[in-house]
């Protein structure tokens, strides 16, 4: 009885989670007329449309493929970055190591939107306003300290009698590092890696501040849809739906350390 | 081959770690650091590999001044007191790695590594991550990477404090034949003086990162050259009891004398500091020297064929180990017996004055 009661609390909170996203995908496969006229659980007449016009239209495809450019990008400038700093961090002690790790976290306390006007005019005046790594680099500015907290987390927990062992075995620093190091962090790096993702694929306000046309990212697209003949709620629907799969995605290989990442590799 | 540390000391954030210390220890010797903990026998081993700088002094392998060269280059071995290995490879991986970074080839490091397993009896478990092995096997693991690039100085830190009772015995049985089989420099550090007489050879005692004695064991152990020495090397740690001397006898704690006999006799008179091992406590007049002392009871601690007698002499506490099961009342009164052929003198110094004389005849 206890059983079956929570089973369907449990089953509940799910359906109520679930229904934004039952709300979008219900949507994106329905015509517009069907969104604005009538009030319906599942949709009457089932149109692929709104998808076709999104994968055929470059105004729509490009954008996926801008962000997931400067999204790629800028994660793996952020691991290659931090990967040595947190490893530094976790292995040596030396003048304010403490205050610096901290004022590496109290980078991330601070808005975008404060820096969104001195990076447009940076990147303007040299040139590198519309481009992905003008994006890419100004998420590094939220994305690095995230992966050095959460890489030091794990390297921490390599003990480093791992590393003198290597070195005594003869080995190098940098084939130890790669050959012996890496691996064992290898869930860290994953973590580290899909913070950068995700904060890099959802953040709004930089990217749209930062781009125009070249780089404009599917988000900066998503909130440009209002044409002269109103709003197109289906394509917008459908745009969701591909905003949320390569989360999903990416969520799936990290999922067992997730927890730790959300504790900045600290459990 | 010899490894000598000349005037080698260790600093670290105005601590000595390692008080000025020099030492030599010859090609194919198994020498071991006996101390309590944090009396410096890591640090020394650390020195020693190279993983550490000394503050000051030099460090000398087969003459060529090593002090400053990186580990990578000294082509020593280690195996530490936790079990280090790489725990994304297998075992085979594990043994093949010091090889794989010298370049040899795959039949020699095949050969290499089976002997090697074979001598640890790791055959069967080549395959295997060491995290999948037990206690015992990931410690032979990380002492098979140790011994296959047949280094010529092999520091074991207290490879066995961390397994259980079993495992130890077997592996310390296991450790000199392995020691001689190899013909290199073996370090060995230990807090226990029982497992420095098991493996014999050279035993330098630590204490408070000075080495107050280094020679062979047996000589160290029977002729303690200070009463440092002698409580390190003793387990439980040698009782003390203060001693004087005057013409022909010499009085122990609260009056109770004995005859200076042998060399006690050539001592002059003075105050000494008198010592003894636990072992030497009787609860009986087993000797005609025996002298008598009335101590009270603290508690006893049974082993099973032995019984641990801790007890109060005046101000001094002592620990006596006598055989059989004793039943006795915490608090009681109880006389203790001590043969004079048992004691050490150490004078005001701590410097040994006069060995015991069963030590001598052994």
């Amino acid at each position: 009885m206890r059983n079956r009661s929570s089973a369907l609390v449990m089953t509940l909170y799910l359906l109520f989670l679930m229904v934004p996203i039952y709300w979008l995908v219900n949507m994106s496969l329905k015509t517009n007329a069907e969104i604005t006229g009538t009030f319906s659980l599942f949709p009457r007449e089932l149109t692929f449309r709104n998808y076709m016009v999104i994968l055929t239209d470059p105004s729509w495809y490009m954008g996926y493929v801008n962000s997931i450019i400067y999204v790629v990008l800028n994660t793996v400038i952020s691991i290659a970055v931090a990967l040595p700093a947190a490893y530094a961090f976790s292995r040596y002690s030396f003048m304010g190591d403490k205050h610096l790790f901290f004022w590496l976290l109290t980078n991330r306390m601070s808005p975008p939107a404060v820096f969104a006007l001195p990076f447009f005019q940076l990147y303007s005046s040299i040139g590198l306003f519309d481009t992905h790594i003008a994006v890419a680099l100004a998420h590094c500015l939220f994305n690095v300290p995230l992966a050095v907290w959460i890489l030091e987390g794990f390297m921490r927990g390599v003990p480093k009698e791992i590393d003198e062992t290597a070195y005594i075995d003869g080995y190098s620093f940098p084939r130890f590092f790669i050959r012996i190091f890496m691996p064992l962090v290898a869930s860290g790096i994953g973590v580290a890696a899909f913070f950068c993702f995700m904060f890099s694929w959802v953040e709004l306000l930089l990217s749209r501040t930062l781009t125009s046309v070249n780089a404009k990212p599917i988000a900066a697209t998503m909130t440009r849809t209002v044409s002269a003949s109103g709003m197109d709620w289906g394509v917008l629907a459908a745009a969701g739906v591909l905003t949320i799969i390569p989360g999903a995605l990416v969520i799936w290989f990290v999922r067992n350390y997730i927890a730790k990442g959300f504790a900045l590799g600290r459990v | 081959m010899t490894l000598e540390l000349q005037g080698v000391s260790r600093v670290v954030g105005g601590r000595d770690h390692i008080r000025p210390t020099s030492l030599t220890l010859q090609n194919g010797t198994m020498n071991v650091l006996l101390g309590p903990t944090l009396s410096g026998k890591t640090s020394l081993m650390r020195l020693m590999a190279g993983l550490d700088k000394p503050s000051a002094g030099r460090i000398l392998w087969e003459g060529r001044d090593v002090t400053g060269v990186r580990v990578q280059d000294r082509g020593v071995a280690m195996v530490y007191q936790q079990f280090i290995n790489y725990p994304g490879l297998t075992v085979y991986e594990n043994i093949a790695s010091p090889l794989r970074i010298l370049r040899r080839d795959a039949a020699q490091i095949d050969r290499a590594v089976r002997e090697t397993a074979e001598m640890l009896r790791l055959t069967p478990m080549l395959t295997r991550k060491p995290l999948e092995l037990s206690g015992g096997q990931q410690q032979r693991c990380a002492l098979a990477r140790a011994l296959v690039k047949g280094a010529g100085l092999v520091l074991l830190d207290e490879p066995l404090a961390n397994l259980d009772y079993k495992l130890r015995e077997e592996l310390r049985v296991e450790i000199p034949k392995i020691f001689e089989a190899s013909g290199a420099i073996f370090v060995y550090a230990t807090t226990e003086p029982e497992e420095a007489l098991l493996l014999g050879g050279h035993t330098a005692t630590l204490w408070e990162g000075r080495v107050t004695q280094f020679g062979p064991t047996a000589e160290v152990y029977r002729n303690p050259a200070d009463a440092t020495t002698a409580r390190v090397f003793s387990d439980p740690p040698m009782n003390f009891l203060p001693a004087i001397k005057t013409g022909h006898r010499i009085s122990f704690g609260d009056g109770a004398n004995a005859p200076a006999e042998g060399a006690l006799a050539g001592l002059p008179d003075g105050k000494y500091l008198a010592g003894f091992r636990a072992n030497h406590m009787a609860l009986n007049r087993h000797s005609g020297n025996a002298v008598e002392f009335a101590c009270q009871l603290g508690v006893t601690e049974i082993t099973g064929s032995e019984t641990f007698i801790h007890v109060r002499h005046g101000n001094d506490r002592w620990v006596g180990l006598v055989g059989g099961v004793h039943d006795l009342k915490p608090g009681q009164d109880l006389r203790v017996w001590l043969d004079p052929a048992h004691v050490y003198l150490f004078d005001a110094e701590g410097r040994l004055a006069a060995p015991a004389a069963y030590a001598k005849a052994a």
